[in-house]
């Protein structure tokens, strides 16, 4: 009786995935009422502990899952629920055809028979209230911006009964505001009793309501630690097994020639009167909020959204404000969207045609055809000089890693050879190990003489590998900072003002 | 309430109803007599039953267009096993029904077990069954119909100042009756709501513990139930039974499915969507043919309407997510973007 209660006890857990081993031998408590951070990077073992956790994967035999003191052979996912686990899967698994109350109160349509549409919204307004949320219970769900869907999951896991609430990549699409409102919601779940499980490779901002992080690697455990003096950065360095290290830059050829040049550039609800330069070699970092305007002014650079007025000059040469992305190619600007899945690559397709996709014309014979032997050598130079790991050139873009998937993006784009290369955003999504290697790509294109303009709302992002910071607020310019000479209060202060 | 109705696409739809039926009304003076209603009403039959089948299964988030062929099978059985059995019109009835569920649970099974797309597989399965009927009936029309067929299931509701009696008919009943039920399965029933779901967030459905198979197998049932009695809708109708003549009808079903708001991508549609949506185009057709236009004609017009209907849709669709997108981003940070809005 002396030992204090424990919610959920994995014993010597172990999975295999055909000759793969994803889990070796995992134990693991979680108490009532506790925030538990389980951190790792992509490919760690995460998800499947999960997946073991929620019953939808058993384990091997000889593993031991106890919830409540209780053994649980054999757990399916109805069980796993019915004891009062609950998981909040990064996509939320929300209706968005249906109404909050109904979101909230499905499990209640699990009786089959007639519906019984007060128990519905009595059971949603009840979540509601205990956590004292106010959301409309008639609206549509597809009608909710995403940080109040999060909202109606976690209330759905309430009116679920929940003991243990898992939350997958909670913060990954939030802005810190929102992130700021889900941590006060957590603290309301553990003043309940409810134990929080995040899992993230990404723990800066939820470390601060946690009580104890778990660190996996390569499908082991490296241990539980408290969450009081876990930094950041010893966080970064057990999950990747390696200690990184960035030093803030500073740019030698301030005498280069001006690759890209803005004047009072405007674009009506989007930014003003913006002006920046990028000379050879230099990597300039703009941030900013999501909705600042970073990037509009992008893609307007690049031609996608034109600007009303001002000026673009590359190289010397004047660019019409209406240009055509063509154009943006032709005179040498290169642009690598934020969101890799939706509109950089073609996902089931091969990685050698997304390699290819943006120098086809020139890989071309005069008839139009593209020469094979010349498409395997462009493909198998850029593979080896970014470091992609994949298993042939011909598997599909889908079956890469985040990290991988980003560097076949900046491969196609550095294949037309651009002065200018615009990334946004970069790494969002991306794990630790994997963004160390895209930031030493970057640094390497700079070193041999091309401009970059790194777009990101990461402020260390900026701060650790930019030359030159620009802050944008409100659609415009508000300063400029020399990574040597700021902090990450500086910055994030002018961010944020 | 009211206010809410008034942004739906059903309203809008309502409204189109109601233009059409007061230009018709002016135009010719017959369109509101109660015989073109109880006529307008009997002709939709078929068509409406297996609409309000189908909307179930657009709901669940698939596809089947085999009902016809289905509707076929489950006809010429039926009236086979009438005219040799010397049964009544109560088991010929279920015959069609459990042959109807049959096929279309059939479809389920094949898509769940093949992981192919509904509109492959009923493609598929449209042929498979015409063709069977085909070769084994050699294409031949049913001549012994039972007695009772005759005039089944019809009463006399009034006459009008003629003389003329007015009927009520088993089409009309079972046009009501098909989608009363398919309202209280989708709306009143856990199983409907579950199938709301599927067609909504399938991967979710799953993780709540909702059983894609058992549910598909339900709506695709359900579409080849009303396939079943749609099929004696329309023997009784045009008293002859061939087994060549329903087929190719299933893609005006689709349309007014479709028009009435329900959604390829699964999740969308009401029944009372699908009402206005068969309205709509069985209006119009009546209505064409009361002014005297050519029948190749109002097909014409009937196709720009299912264009106009469906892009209206579309717009709407695509406003609502531009709204949730500028939601998404914080109103504070972003006045510029808010001055926009």
């Amino acid at each position: 009786m002396s030992e204090p209660p424990v919610l959920l006890k994995l014993v010597g857990i172990t999975k295999q995935f055909g000759g793969v081993r994803a889990l070796s031998s995992i134990d693991l408590e979680i108490l009532p009422g506790e925030v538990h951070c389980l951190a790792g990077e992509n490919g760690s073992g995460k998800s499947t502990l999960i997946k073991i956790i929620s019953g939808v994967q058993p384990p091997e035999p000889g593993g031991q899952i106890i919830i409540n003191g209780q053994p649980c052979f054999n757990l399916t996912p109805a069980e796993s629920i019915q004891k009062g686990i609950q998981v909040i899967y990064q996509d939320l698994s929300l209706f968005p055809n249906m109404t909050v109350a109904e979101n909230i109160g499905i499990a209640q349509h699990l009786h089959g028979g007639v519906v019984r549409w007060n128990a519905v919204r009595q059971s949603a307004a009840a979540a509601l209230q205990q956590l004292g949320i106010n959301l409309d219970l008639d609206a549509y769900v597809s009608a909710l911006p995403i940080a109040q869907r999060q909202l109606v999951a976690i209330c759905r896991a309430m009116a679920a009964e929940a003991k243990l609430v898992i939350m997958d990549e909670p913060t990954a699409s939030l802005t810190r505001h929102e992130v700021d409102a889900l941590l006060s919601l957590t603290r309301e779940l553990k003043r309940r009793g409810i134990a929080v499980v995040f899992v993230s490779h990404r723990l800066d901002e939820v470390m601060e309501v946690s009580d104890r992080v778990t660190v996996l690697r390569n499908g082991e455990k490296l241990g539980t630690f408290d969450a009081d003096g876990m930094t950041d950065h010893m966080l970064g360095e057990l999950m990747i097994g390696r200690s990184i290290h960035y030093e803030k830059q500073s740019f030698e050829g301030v005498e280069s020639p001006v690759v890209l040049s803005v004047e009072n550039l405007s674009r009506q609800g989007d930014f003003e009167a913006v002006s920046l330069s990028v000379r050879r070699g230099e990597i300039l970092g703009l941030t900013g909020r999501l909705g600042s305007g970073r990037t509009e002014l992008a893609l307007s650079l690049f031609g996608m959204n034109p600007a009303d007025t001002g000026r673009i000059t590359m190289e010397g040469q004047n660019l019409a404000l209406r240009h055509t992305t063509q154009n943006a190619i032709s005179v040498g600007i290169a642009y690598v969207s934020e969101d890799r899945l939706s509109l950089g690559l073609a996902m089931r397709h091969s990685i050698t045609d997304n390699l290819l996709l943006s120098t086809l014309e020139d890989l071309s014979s005069r008839a139009g055809l593209v020469q094979p032997s010349a498409r395997e050598e462009r493909v198998r130079y850029w593979i080896e000089r970014l470091g992609i790991k994949v298993g042939g050139p011909e598997h599909a873009v889908g079956t890469l890693s985040g990290g991988n998937q980003q560097r076949v993006v900046l491969a196609k784009w550095l294949a037309t050879e651009p002065s200018l290369l615009i990334l946004d955003s970069p790494t969002v999504g991306v794990d630790i190990g994997a963004k160390d290697g895209i930031y030493l790509a970057i640094r390497k294109l700079a070193a041999a003489g091309m401009a970059v303009l790194l777009i990101s709302d990461e402020i260390p992002e900026v701060l650790y590998h930019t030359h030159r910071i620009l802050v944008m607020r409100h659609g415009r310019l508000g300063g400029e900072y020399l990574p040597s000479a700021s902090t990450e209060a500086d910055l994030r202060e002018a961010v944020d003002a | 309430m009211l206010k809410q109705f008034r942004g739906t696409h059903e309203f809008r739809l309502l409204l189109a109803v109601v233009g059409l039926v007061i230009f018709l009304a002016v135009a010719s003076p017959r369109f509101l007599s109660i015989q073109n209603i109880l006529d307008l009403l009997t002709s939709t039959a078929f068509v409406g039953m297996l609409a309000a089948g189908l909307l179930v299964v657009l709901v669940a988030g698939s596809i089947d267009i085999s009902f016809t062929a289905v509707a076929s099978v489950a006809q010429y059985l039926a009236i086979l096993a009438a005219g040799h059995m010397g049964i009544g019109w109560f088991p010929t009835l279920l015959i069609a029904s459990i042959v109807g569920i049959s096929l279309g649970m059939l479809n389920a099974l094949l898509v769940h077990m093949l992981r192919l797309s509904g509109i492959i597989v009923s493609i598929a399965m449209l042929n498979v069954y015409f063709g069977l009927l085909m070769f084994l009936s050699d294409g031949q029309q049913i001549f012994s119909l039972p007695d009772w067929f005759a005039d089944a299931l019809s009463w006399v509701i009034g006459t009008s100042a003629r003389g003329d009696p007015y009927i009520l008919n088993g089409q009309i009943i079972g046009l009501v009756l098909s989608f009363v039920l398919t309202w209280l399965l989708l709306n009143a029933t856990g199983i409907g709501r579950q199938i709301r779901a599927l067609g909504g967030n399938p991967e979710a459905a799953k993780r709540v513990g909702f059983r894609p198979l058992r549910l598909n197998l339900i709506a695709f049932g359900y579409l080849g139930f009303t396939a079943g009695l749609a099929s004696l809708a329309q023997a009784q109708l045009a008293q002859s039974v061939a087994p060549n003549v329903l087929v190719g009808r299933e893609l005006s079903v689709l349309a007014a499915v479709v028009l009435g708001g329900a959604s390829l991508s699964g999740g969308q549609g009401t029944v009372l969507g699908t009402i206005l949506g068969v309205a709509v185009l069985a209006i119009m057709q009546n209505g064409l043919i009361l002014l005297g236009i050519s029948s190749y004609w109002s097909q014409c017009f009937i196709g720009f309407i299912i264009i106009a209907g469906v892009s209206a849709i579309g717009l709407e669709r695509r406003r609502q997510r531009r709204r949730t997108r500028r939601n998404t981003d914080d109103p504070e940070a972003t006045p510029l973007a808010g001055g926009l809005a």
